[in-house]
């Protein structure tokens, strides 16, 4: 990412000129009035490349103010290249302070993953989205995709999931596990992993959802029913481990399995970081005591 | 204990320092000059400003300086760096029968009013390595055109036109559509369409404009005229009122002349479609038009049947930028996705096992 | 037979440029009924067709179908959402090409089980119940339920594509040239089966072929069509039997073997 500060007087405040950030909020008060229905907004090329969080970029910095404290994940780890390199350039362009924490962030941008640490009122979640239809791989025209969302025409979306039944004997979606939301919508939340999916639903956040190469925006509002389609009888759920995290011990978190030897040895982490590393931390202090 | 590689912001710091030294190369040989990128290599210049959208010779010597020649690296800059530009508004459309042309053919006549222009042109070079140009050495001055050359040319589309032959351009009235600032969203107006392949990969183009011509979705193209040379741009500032010539720039025009059939409400005629770019961009141009002809199969009633008559599957994939970013995404982590397909294939996996041991086991020895 | 049509056509006129394709023609269809629409390629059959089923937009006329949901109504004016729910709840479509009416990357069950999931069915073991059922019912092996219909035979595609429109009980099927493409042997079984789902379920029907044979052994009423026109109708047997229009007896002469 170019090196870019808010000294260099050629660059507007977070970036984007203020006409940019008033249309994008406009998209988003659209989003967040209609509850999953993807906005198509007039897309910046932004200074990184497309596929790289440039829609949740764009979000972040329409909504962003110096009184923000921004937290930035990739893979639910705040040192991830991408999330470092995303996290310097609100540091400079938006003056703004930055956290690992999350209970301390007002915007978490994410791509991936949704925190561990439940969100509460008042905190903005912001989603990079790769491709923001979830029927996209289903039916390629975005003339006849757009129908089936007008219609409610969600059949050929069940009808991916009975496939996927009689073929593996489950649902073997595991990521981008579509979702419905308010009853109304069918939504992609974004390549999380299902683990992540029960967190969407009825959370206190308000959850942006920004993809930049597509140019459209969603949003899932506080507290709005989101629900991951499944089938009665097969009934949606998450991934568990046998295994527990090496570092503090959690089998409650999403786990990161990792090579480390020529043998193929596990180990097994915890994804989101500032989780492990909160455990790990009143470990130490209960230890003292 | 094994710790995780943190990617960290040293890291980042040291693989930029490494892409500034790379780029410099050896210090022994002179730093090459923005003016000689836009003198020398001035067709790369061309095709940086054309599919960034941005008219600008020094700033498009930049991008490829700072891009190592990487021409799509180098639009990539020249468009972030336009997105933050302030827009003034829509110049007048250009009128290109005014235009100071340097090269002016049509294939589609003998002859034509103004002349057959040959121009500079790579055409009727013959491919072979000149290794004079290896050493160093001033070359004579080309001849300049003679004084009697037609100052405006009329276009052989005009002509075609008057006489009912061709179809006349449509007019599309009303404000430009910017791409750079709304979205796309289909079905795309002609005007549209032809915003997205301007802006499109060269090569992208020209492979589908060649799909065409073998077979998939034939055109049955002419070139009705080829030219390249400058025109002028006008602006209305709206405190004026009136035009005012702000620039003059150097463009690349191509109408090809299609084969129709005619419908009941339309006799037989020949149809257009348009090729315009900046600079000296044949290729870019040619291959436009032909895809821009392609994709108005359906307006004409013919059959959509081949991927240069898609307008959806043209249109969304025609952006290197975003076609580049994209397809290099797969280098960030998708550790976390990854895990989750980990963890359902070794369930998948343990199923089988569980249902037929033997075979489960006879594979894992194999 | 109640007293109201299922269908009401009037005076259906499709136009491409100046070419008239099919030119006021008008029917009614009677619940339980078959009707046949025979006539050469070109004769305008299949756009008449299409235009019923409200695939097409006619240029003048109407069609009017007594809904099960909702009374009487004009099938032209109504949103596209609501025509679209008709065409997936009362209506059923069957193309000449099992491959246009079928999703030819997911299996048999699947193809079936589309609509029941469309309209709301969310239980995994009952759809895969039913998909078996209705396999039986046109006559593929069962063990076929997870095969995609790619690896089926033409003759297996289109009696797969009759499953998948049935399923949802529909009452009112569109068929455009059945049987067309298939082996005779092949057409003779599937013929048999229309036939008898069409009484078991008392379906009605509108049939386009131009085989006067499959016209015989399916439909109760029949129209002849030429150059946009209907040129003659009646009951089957009548019309074949005693043809009254030149065409009709050109038509009978030349084809029908039997």
């Amino acid at each position: 990412m170019p090196d870019v500060s808010i000294q260099d007087e050629a660059y507007n405040y977070a970036y984007l000129d203020e006409q940019t950030k008033r249309m994008i909020r406009r998209a988003i008060l659209k989003a967040v009035a209609v509850p999953g229905y993807q906005v198509p907004f007039g897309g910046r090329e932004m200074p990184l490349p497309y596929g790289w969080g440039t829609g949740g970029i764009q979000v972040t910095a329409a909504i962003i103010g110096r009184d923000d404290t921004l937290k930035v994940i990739d893979q639910g780890a705040d040192d991830t290249t991408n999330a470092v390199s995303i996290r310097r350039f609100f540091a400079k362009v938006a003056d703004v302070a930055t956290t690992t924490r999350t209970e301390d962030a007002t915007i978490i941008q994410t791509r991936h993953r949704v925190p561990e640490t439940p969100l509460s009122e008042g905190q903005i979640l912001v989603f990079q989205v790769p491709i923001p239809e979830p029927l996209r791989m289903l039916e390629p025209r975005e003339t006849e995709t757009r129908t089936l969302h007008a219609l409610s025409e969600y059949g050929v979306m069940q009808v991916s999931l009975y496939e996927s039944i009689a073929r593996h004997g489950r649902i073997a979606k595991t990521y981008n596990y579509p979702v419905l939301v308010n009853g109304r919508y069918i939504m992609s939340p974004s390549p999380i992993p299902k683990f992540d999916n029960p967190k969407l639903d009825r959370n206190p956040a308000l959850q942006l959802y920004g993809a930049g190469r597509e140019k459209r925006i969603y949003a899932v509002p506080p507290y709005t029913p989101v629900k991951s389609l499944d089938f009665d009888d097969h009934p949606f759920e998450i991934e568990t481990w046998k295994e527990s995290c090496s570092l503090c011990g959690s089998s409650e978190s999403f786990l990161d399995e990792m090579i480390v030897d020529d043998s193929g040895k596990r180990l097994f982490l915890c994804s989101d970081t500032d989780w492990c590393q909160d455990r790990q931390e009143k470990q130490r202090v209960d230890a003292a005591k | 204990m094994y710790v995780a590689v943190k990617g960290g912001e040293t890291a980042i710091a040291h693989s930029l320092d490494l892409v500034a030294d790379k780029r410099r190369g050896d210090r022994g040989i002179a730093e090459v000059s923005l003016d000689q990128i836009d003198q020398q290599l001035g067709l790369a210049v061309d095709r940086v400003m054309t599919e960034g959208s941005c008219y600008d010779r020094a700033l498009a010597a930049l991008a490829i300086k700072q891009a190592r020649g990487d021409l799509i690296e180098a639009i990539f800059l020249l468009r972030a760096y336009r997105t933050t530009l302030p827009r003034f508004g829509d110049s007048e459309p250009l009128d290109t029968s005014r235009m100071v042309a340097e090269r002016r053919i049509s294939s589609t006549f003998k002859d034509v009013p103004g002349g057959q222009v040959l121009g500079p042109t790579y055409d009727y070079t013959h491919r072979l390595l000149d290794f004079s140009l290896a050493a160093a050495g001033e070359r004579p001055a080309a001849p300049t055109a003679p004084a009697d050359m037609a100052p405006s040319l009329p276009r052989v589309g005009d002509i075609l036109e008057r006489e009912g032959m061709l179809e006349p351009p449509p007019d599309a009235g009303g404000p430009a559509h910017d791409l750079t600032r709304q979205p796309l969203v289909m079905p795309a107006a002609r005007p549209v369409r032809l915003q997205n392949l301007a802006r499109g990969d060269e090569g992208f183009l020209l492979a589908l404009g060649y799909s065409t011509q073998r077979g998939y979705g034939n055109n049955h193209p002419f070139v009705g005229e080829i030219r390249f040379g400058s025109v002028p741009v006008s602006f209305v500032p709206e405190e004026l009122g009136f035009a005012i010539e702000i620039a003059e720039i150097d463009v690349t025009e191509c109408d090809m002349v299609n084969q129709f059939a005619g419908s009941q409400d339309v006799p037989p005629q020949f149809t257009r479609g348009y090729g315009l770019a900046f600079g000296h961009a044949e290729r870019k141009a040619m291959a436009m038009a032909l895809v821009d002809r392609a994709l108005r199969a359906e307006e004409l009633s013919e059959a959509v049947a081949s991927p240069a008559q898609d307008e959806e599957f043209v249109l969304a994939h025609s952006d290197n930028v975003e076609a580049s970013g994209f397809v290099q995404h797969l280098k960030l982590p998708h550790y976390v996705d990854f895990q989750s397909e980990l963890v359902v294939v070794r369930a998948l996996r343990a199923e089988v096992e569980a249902r037929n041991p033997d075979a489960a086991l006879s594979q894992a020895a194999e | 037979m109640t007293d109201t049509p299922l269908l009401l056509v009037r005076d259906v006129t499709k136009r491409f440029g100046g070419r008239i394709a099919c030119c006021d023609v008008s029917f009614d269809l009677w619940p339980g009924e078959v009707l046949g629409i025979v006539g050469e390629s070109g004769s305008g059959k299949t756009t008449l067709l299409n235009c019923l089923a409200g695939r097409m937009t006619p240029d003048g006329g109407s069609v009017a179908y007594d809904s099960a949901s909702s009374g009487l109504v004009d099938v032209h004016p109504l949103s596209e959402a609501r025509r679209r729910l008709l065409t997936r709840t009362e209506w059923g479509f069957v193309n000449q090409d099992a491959r246009e009416g079928l999703r030819m990357g997911v299996s048999a069950g699947a193809n079936i089980g589309e609509r029941l999931m469309a309209i709301g069915a969310r239980h995994y073991g009952e759809i895969r119940q039913t998909a078996t059922d209705w396999l039986g019912r046109v006559e593929i092996e069962l063990d076929r339920l997870d095969d995609r219909p790619t690896a089926f035979s033409g003759g297996m595609r289109q009696r797969l594509q009759i499953a998948r429109n049935l399923v949802s009980q529909p009452r009112l099927v569109f068929m455009d040239e059945p049987t067309g493409g298939l082996d005779v042997s092949v057409q003779a079984r599937i013929l048999d089966l229309l036939r008898g789902l069409v009484a078991n379920l008392n379906l009605s029907a509108v049939l386009v072929t131009h085989d006067l044979g499959v016209a015989r052994l399916l439909t109760h009423r029949l129209m002849v069509m030429q150059g946009g026109r209907v040129v003659e109708a009646g009951l089957t047997d009548q019309v074949l039997d005693d043809p009254q229009h030149a065409y009709t007896q050109m038509l009978v002469a030349s084809i029908l073997p039997v």
